[in-house]
This record gives C-alpha cells, sequence and structure tokens, in this order.
C-alpha cells in the first residue's frame, strides 16, 4: 500500500460518515440511532459524522425491512453514495425483516436489496449495540479479513 | 427580480429535515410555499393484515412495533380493545402499572420532540441537552419493562412485569430530576428571545380551523381546543388521577412547543400520583385463547393525540379485523394548511411540530383525489435512464461500476 493509499486509508477509517435511512422501520431503532449520537453515547468520538446526502457518506446505515415503495429509493441511495461504501443494517427488521416477516408489503432483509457489510440484531438495537457494531466495521477496514481462497 | 412562477419542490421520502421517509411537493412562489400535498406509504408493512393472520398474543408485539415510539399506546389501545371484547376485568395494579408505562413513554416522546425541535430551527445545544435528560427516563423504562424501547408490558388480561417498592424509589429519584431540567427548558423556551422569535407566527392553526381540520393532541390544545381522551373519555384509571389539561391560545409552533413542556409538568405529577396510590393485588387474569365474537373501539391518548383501534373478533384465536387510526393521521391533514403562506426555511419546524410519526400513519391509507388529474411524472425506468444520461453526457459514467455492483449482489 503506497502513502497516498495509506492516508486516504487513515482518514476514512478515522472519519466515517454516515446516512441514515429508514427503509420501513417503526421508528424504534431511528430514535435509538439518533440516541447513540447523543451525549449519552456520543458516537462522535470515533469520528462518526451523520451526514443529510448520501453523496457525503460512506456508510448507510439502515434500519427497518424493505417495503415495496421503499426498495427503488433505497436502492437509489445506495447508487448515490461514492466509492467505497458499506451498509449496515441496523435491528433485526433490517437484518431479516424480523417481526414483520410476511407481510404482504415488506420484501425482508437490506440484504435482499443490497450487500451488507455489518448486521446489528436487536428490537431495538440498543445504542450500545450500534457503537459496538459501527467499531466492529471500522476495525475491518483497518485490517481487511483475508479474503477465504475460492472453492 | 425576474418573477418564476410557481415553482414546485420534492422534499423526500430521503431528506435530512425527516427522519422517515415521507414525500412532501411544496409548490413555492418566491421563498413563500402556496401549496403542499402530501404523499404517504412508503412505509407502508401492511400490519393490519398481518395482524389477521396471527393469534391475540403474537398481535400484542406486531401491533406494539407499528411505532417505536408510541409502542405502549398501540399495545394499550388494542389490547383494550381485546379485553373488552373477551369481556375480561382487569385487575387495578395492572391498569397502573400500564398508565405508569404510558406516561414514562409521554415523557421520553415530548423529551424527544423538544429535541428534535431544537435541531429543526438550528439549536443543536437543545437537542444535546433534551436528549441527555431522556436518557434518565429511558433508563427507567428499562428498569421497569427491562428494553429501553418496545416495553412489552401488556398481556390479554393484565401486564408481564410487577413493579416493586425499590423500583418505585428509583422511579421517583429520576423524575424528580427530570423534573428540574424541565423547569429549566420552560425558563429557555419562554425568555430565550430567538426560540420565542424564531418559533412564533410559524404553522399557525386558528382555533376555527383546529376544530374544522379535526386536528388532535398537542396540535390541537396548543389552537386553545380542551380535548384529551384521559379527560373526556377516560381508560384505564386515569379518572382517579388529578390533572389539567395544559392548553395555549398562540395557535402556532411555538404554543405547541409550550403545551409539551407543560405536559411534562403534569406527566410527573401524574407518575408520582400513581407510584403513591399503586393497588395491591395480582396484575393479571387468566385470558382465554380464543376470544369471542364480537367488536370493540379503543380510544388512547398517545403522546402525538388520540389513538384509536377497532378490533373485531370472531371466536378463534386471531381477529377478524383490526383497524388503527394513528394520531399523525389525523394531524398531517392539517400540515398542508399550517404550510401555506409561510417561508420555504419554516418547512421542516412546521412538520416537526405536528411531530409526525409516519410509520404509525403509512398502514393502510389510499388517497386518491379526484380531482388532481393525471400528473405529469416520469416513472421509475425513466428517471433512471434520465439520471444515467444525465451524467454520461458530463463525462461520468457508473456502467463498469453497476457491472461490478451486480457481480457483487450475485456472489451473495
Amino acid at each position: 500500500m503506497g502513502a497516498i493509499q495509506r492516508i486516504v486509508q487513515w482518514s476514512r477509517v478515522k472519519s466515517p460518515w454516515v446516512i441514515h435511512f429508514n427503509s420501513g422501520a417503526c421508528n424504534g431503532c431511528d430514535i435509538e440511532i439518533v440516541a447513540s449520537l447523543t451525549p449519552r453515547y456520543d458516537l462522535e468520538r470515533f469520528g462518526v459524522l451523520l451526514k443529510g446526502t448520501p453523496r457525503h457518506a460512506d456508510v448507510l446505515l439502515a434500519s427497518g425491512p424493505v417495503t415495496r415503495q421503499i426498495e427503488d429509493r433505497l436502492l437509489r441511495i445506495y447508487e448515490q453514495m461514492a466509492e467505497p461504501k458499506f451498509v449496515v443494517a441496523v435491528g433485526t427488521c433490517a437484518c431479516t425483516g424480523g417481526v414483520f416477516q410476511g407481510l404482504y408489503n415488506v420484501k425482508g432483509g437490506i440484504d435482499r436489496i443490497l450487500p451488507v457489510s455489518a448486521y446489528i440484531p436487536g428490537c431495538p438495537v440498543t445504542p450500545n449495540a450500534i457503537i459496538d457494531g459501527v467499531v466492529k466495521l471500522l476495525a475491518s477496514l483497518e485490517n481487511p479479513p483475508k479474503k477465504a481462497s475460492a472453492g | 427580480m425576474p418573477d418564476f412562477g410557481n415553482v414546485q419542490i420534492p422534499v423526500g421520502p430521503q431528506h435530512p429535515a425527516l427522519k422517515e421517509p415521507e414525500s412532501f411537493l411544496i409548490t413555492l412562489r418566491g421563498e413563500k410555499i402556496t401549496a403542499a400535498s402530501v404523499r404517504m406509504g412508503y412505509n407502508h408493512r401492511g400490519v393490519e393484515k398481518g395482524a389477521e393472520g396471527r393469534t391475540y398474543t403474537q398481535d400484542i408485539y406486531l401491533v406494539e412495533r407499528i411505532c417505536g415510539i408510541c409502542s405502549h399506546s398501540h399495545g394499550t389501545a388494542f389490547i383494550q380493545a381485546v379485553e373488552e371484547i373477551a369481556g375480561l376485568d382487569v385487575p387495578r395494579r395492572a391498569k397502573y402499572i400500564r398508565m405508569l408505562v404510558g406516561e414514562l413513554e409521554r415523557v421520553h416522546s415530548h423529551l424527544l420532540w423538544l429535541g428534535v425541535a431544537g435541531h429543526e430551527i438550528g439549536f443543536d445545544t437543545l437537542l444535546m441537552y433534551s436528549w441527555r435528560d431522556r436518557e434518565v427516563v429511558m433508563d427507567l423504562l428499562a428498569a421497569v419493562s427491562g428494553n429501553r424501547v418496545h416495553y412489552s408490558m401488556n398481556t390479554v388480561g393484565g401486564v408481564r412485569r410487577d413493579v416493586d417498592s425499590a423500583l418505585a424509589e428509583t422511579i421517583l429519584k429520576g423524575v424528580d430530576r427530570l423534573e428540574e431540567q424541565t423547569k429549566y427548558y420552560i425558563q429557555v423556551c419562554s425568555e430565550e428571545t430567538t426560540v420565542i422569535k424564531r418559533l412564533s407566527g410559524v404553522g399557525v392553526v386558528t382555533h376555527e380551523d383546529a376544530l374544522r381540520l379535526l386536528v388532535v393532541g398537542p396540535t390541537a390544545r396548543a389552537s386553545g381546543v380542551a380535548r384529551d381522551i384521559r379527560k373526556d373519555d377516560p381508560y384505564l384509571a386515569y379518572d382517579e388521577l388529578d390533572f389539567k389539561i395544559v392548553t395555549s391560545d398562540h395557535c402556532d409552533v411555538y404554543g405547541r412547543t409550550l403545551v409539551r413542556l407543560g405536559e411534562l409538568m403534569e406527566s410527573y405529577s401524574m407518575i408520582r400520583q400513581i407510584v403513591k396510590n399503586m393497588p395491591d393485588g395480582p396484575i393479571t387474569v387468566k385470558a382465554p385463547r380464543k376470544i369471542p365474537a364480537g367488536e370493540a373501539l379503543s380510544r388512547y391518548e398517545a403522546p402525538r393525540g388520540e389513538d384509536v383501534h377497532y378490533v373485531k373478533a370472531n371466536g378463534t384465536e386471531k381477529p377478524e379485523r383490526v383497524k388503527v387510526r394513528a394520531p399523525t393521521l389525523a394531524n398531517l391533514q392539517a400540515v398542508s394548511h399550517m404550510l401555506r403562506d409561510n417561508n420555504l426555511a419554516d418547512m421542516p419546524i412546521v412538520i416537526a411540530a405536528i411531530d409526525p410519526c409516519f410509520s404509525c400513519t403509512d398502514r393502510a391509507v389510499e388517497i386518491d383525489r379526484a380531482d388532481s388529474g393525471p400528473r405529469d411524472r416520469m416513472d421509475w425506468g425513466r428517471l433512471r435512464a434520465h439520471g444515467i444520461d444525465f451524467y454520461r453526457s458530463r463525462g461520468v459514467d457508473f456502467t463498469e461500476l453497476n457491472r461490478s455492483l451486480t457481480r457483487r449482489m450475485k456472489k451473495l
């Protein structure tokens, strides 16, 4: 890895900007995401900053099962983000569809639509779990796990 | 300056001012909003239909997850209807515990709103302060129910967890701390000139309009409509508590702020009364698995206003029909009225001021105005093709990137 790439890597790991998108959640995970950004938990101490537009963000925090209405919008938001980009599925619904599994307007977990880098289960996830998930994601960026050899 | 006529701006479904996906189409003339329309349904999951396919016990957990902020409200409103059909006599202690969680939930919801409102007017300090104090009530809810959000306290015939005397002591201590902080916020909001000037005269709904548009909850009470289900149609044991309906005649966002802060103080006094007068006895009665045929309508004063649940039972262990009217649906009609003649910059706080909860609202709503006519709209494929061509003509091509993305997806 060259010096420039190392600097880019360092800045990426030290200040990941996130965008939060509710893809049909009940709000429970969304308020816990906001709670994890406020003084008690303060995710900002890891350099995490909440941004308003996907074009500025590295990490998409998606909460909730994917509803049919939101599917295209979620994909579009993902397409607008700059590479490299990561998706974190926040909450049981985002991981698998959770309690909403089988409802006629629900597609299931985020991974039906997008490649997901980290799953944080919980109904709703506690801020502690969100912090744990984000820190693990950051650690995996710093020391990428060795690609499993094919076969 | 040339007159550009009416300009239409779409806001949402993803927008920094909206924490939930909802789409507003705002028509502007200069800086002034001349019309606004709402498009709902992004959060529509089909909870009502899903409830018909699950048993009553499963439905408690599903109905709670209509909304994460007022989950106890939905759960209690649903269970009250079921208990009414089954003719169950819920123990008084269970009613008191339900009220306790309900009021703690109101405190958490109003503190949350205060922070969000502060954020929308660029007063982020208020967001950080009120959310820091909100953690006190979250701790109390976690101690009472075992979970910070989605308390799942209800079961058919009572509640699932008891409140012992040590816990009651903790609750009283927490409430003292919260009351002290809330007094400070009331002082800030009634003395701080920037807050008063920013919120006064914004998003006005007059008393007559509030009655005409049928707004509910704090939005109605801020327009001088003294309507509160806890007083008008007491459920649980609210008729045994001493409290007053907080109203304001400001009719604007400032009034809605004062009403919510006033309600916080009322809730603290109610929590003290509940803890002090908590009757002894069992917390649950045995409930049948199959609910006899019948129907019931249940009303509940959620933090955002009146929440209505209708349940129809047919003698099996599954309901035949569940219908929910969430408070935001009632208030949302008034938003386009509130936005008219306001500046575009006031849009976030006006929408936030009804404390919208779109996940509550988007269960089963189909609105089609007969007079709206065909709208000139691009369908999804055309919009995407347009976007790709737009960037390609400027030398930006994502084709290769999308291909690699598709490959990544296929590997999963």
